[in-house]
């Protein structure tokens, strides 16, 4: 695996070269009372581009993460998405959440409509697109993610697995500009975690934008291009994958990754 | 007891308006109370105040004092409420709002906060959020506390006795001066009239619960 790594690296099989920026963050701060969970981050995201946030648990990546849609507010500093500030709530907000897809730890499928009207949801309310064509699209988008066949299932007779991979479909419905994963694995039985992990990592090779918060380091091995690791609030190191697994900077990195790669 | 079936007549009259009451005091107190409720929870903090403002107000005054206060101190500030059936609707509706606002809202609380979350993040606005993944979901833990709401409406129509609008009460109070000997008949029937709108209340509540569970 000895691959020469630059500070954008591509991995293994992947050809396709970052584009112009698509979400910065500058000097982002942001406390929960006396904590300062966000402190003075920079961070770049390029079309095309999946970067995998890292780090120990309250880290801040998870609101790092949920600060990109406004699911978290920020106290200080900006975020663009594609050249545009992130707008105060308002209709103008909403826009704005259509075009960034958000997977969540707990799924968040909506528990009284069937996985079909999950998908169709955005795309007919926010989007005004016909019910026919919504529904023919989150066909083909539940058979990508193979669970087509449960379309009229409400989402508490499906699998954990499957119940993300259906919440991995509605967000791609609403044909986002980049998708936000916050421990999209984290909720699942062992043996599912794969079945959502090929599902990122074929969007990752069809070129889609991804932030991606995950403990899954073989999926940063096979999908990120860039790898940001965080602590107490901070961006600490950024690297390439093969880089940051094999030869991290910093002793912050090195502590962590020597915890969780020992077993 | 006889007094009972002797004047079904004036005791149907009394019961119908009761009933009146009851239905239009009880749909517009379900508008006012749902609006009340998601300016409750809404993002704006006016709207929150109002709404939080209202519903401390309303629902910490004696019903009796809100009807005191339409008939005799609005005239006063120019605002003329003539008494009958209207003034009593304004009246039990503006009050009965306050509690159906905090059983909706406490229907809303119950429903987890991802639902919220994922529906703002497919780009759903608050209004959307609320109406089409929200309430729907809230329905199911609102009916018990909502139908108490409604009984005690149907019962608190009777302060309306007091202002002039003759209904089941009213009528009750009437038959017990005509009949002064069977005073406790009269009032047996006014309360088995009561009961035949809050038991078929009860009932409804209980099939209107079934019907819109789902898995969760």
């Amino acid at each position: 695996m000895a691959q020469p790594t630059s500070s954008v690296a591509t991995p293994p099989g992947r050809e396709d070269v970052p584009g112009e920026p698509l979400v910065v963050l500058s000097k982002v701060n942001k406390h929960f009372g006396a904590l300062h969970v966000l402190r003075d981050i920079d961070l770049t995201v390029h079309r095309g581009e999946v970067v995998v946030v890292i780090g120990p648990s309250g880290s801040g990546k998870s609101t790092l993460c949920r600060a990109i849609n406004r699911l978290e507010t920020i106290d200080s500093g900006t975020i663009t998405i594609d050249g545009a500030p992130l707008p105060a709530e308002g209709k103008a907000l909403a826009r704005l959440r259509a075009d960034v897809g958000m997977v969540f730890q707990s799924f968040n499928l909506f528990a009284h409509k069937t996985v079909l009207q999950n998908v169709t949801l955005g795309p007919i309310k926010a989007k005004g697109m016909k019910k026919a064509d919504a529904e023919a699209a989150a066909m083909r988008l539940l058979e990508r993610v193979g669970v087509a066949d449960q379309s009229g299932k409400l989402p508490a007779q499906l699998s954990g697995g499957q119940q993300q991979r259906v919440a991995i479909a509605r967000a791609l419905a609403m044909q986002p500009k980049v998708m936000l994963f916050d421990e999209p694995t984290s909720a699942l039985d062992p043996e599912m975690i794969n079945e959502v992990l090929d599902v990122m990592v074929s969007l990752a090779r069809e070129g889609m934008t991804m932030v991606v918060v995950t403990h899954e380091m073989g999926f940063a091995r096979k999908a990120a291009h860039r790898v940001v690791f965080m602590d107490g609030g901070q961006i600490v190191e950024e690297a390439g994958p093969e880089e940051f697994f094999t030869a991290p900077r910093s002793d912050r990195a090195k502590d962590f990754l020597s915890k969780i790669l020992t077993h | 007891m006889n007094v009972i079936f002797d004047n079904i007549p004036a005791y149907l009259t009394g019961f119908l308006m009761t009933l009146k009451l009851s239905l239009v005091s009880g749909i517009l107190a379900l508008i006012c109370g749902l609006f009340l409720a998601a300016f409750r929870v809404s993002p704006l903090t006016p709207l929150r105040a109002l709404a939080t403002t209202y519903v401390e107000l309303l629902r910490n005054t004696p019903l009796t004092i809100v009807f005191f206060f339409l008939v005799f101190v609005a005239p006063q500030f120019g605002i003329l409420a003539p008494l009958g059936f209207w003034t009593a609707v304004i009246a039990l509706s503006a009050y009965t709002a306050a509690f159906v606002c905090e059983a909706v809202r406490s229907g809303i609380n119950s429903v987890q906060f991802g639902q919220a979350e994922a529906a703002r993040a497919i780009g759903l606005t608050f209004g959307q959020s609320l109406s089409l993944v929200i309430l729907p979901q809230a329905v199911r833990t609102v009916i018990p506390p909502l139908i108490n709401v409604f009984i005690a409406l149907a019962k608190n129509t009777s302060v309306a006795a007091g202002f002039a609008t003759v209904e089941l009460m009213a009528s009750g109070r009437r038959l017990a001066t005509a009949n002064p000997a069977d005073t406790v008949w009269v009032l047996v029937g006014v309360a088995l009239f009561y009961l035949a709108i809050t038991i078929p209340a009860g009932i409804l509540a209980g099939v209107v619960e079934r019907k819109v569970a789902f898995a969760r």
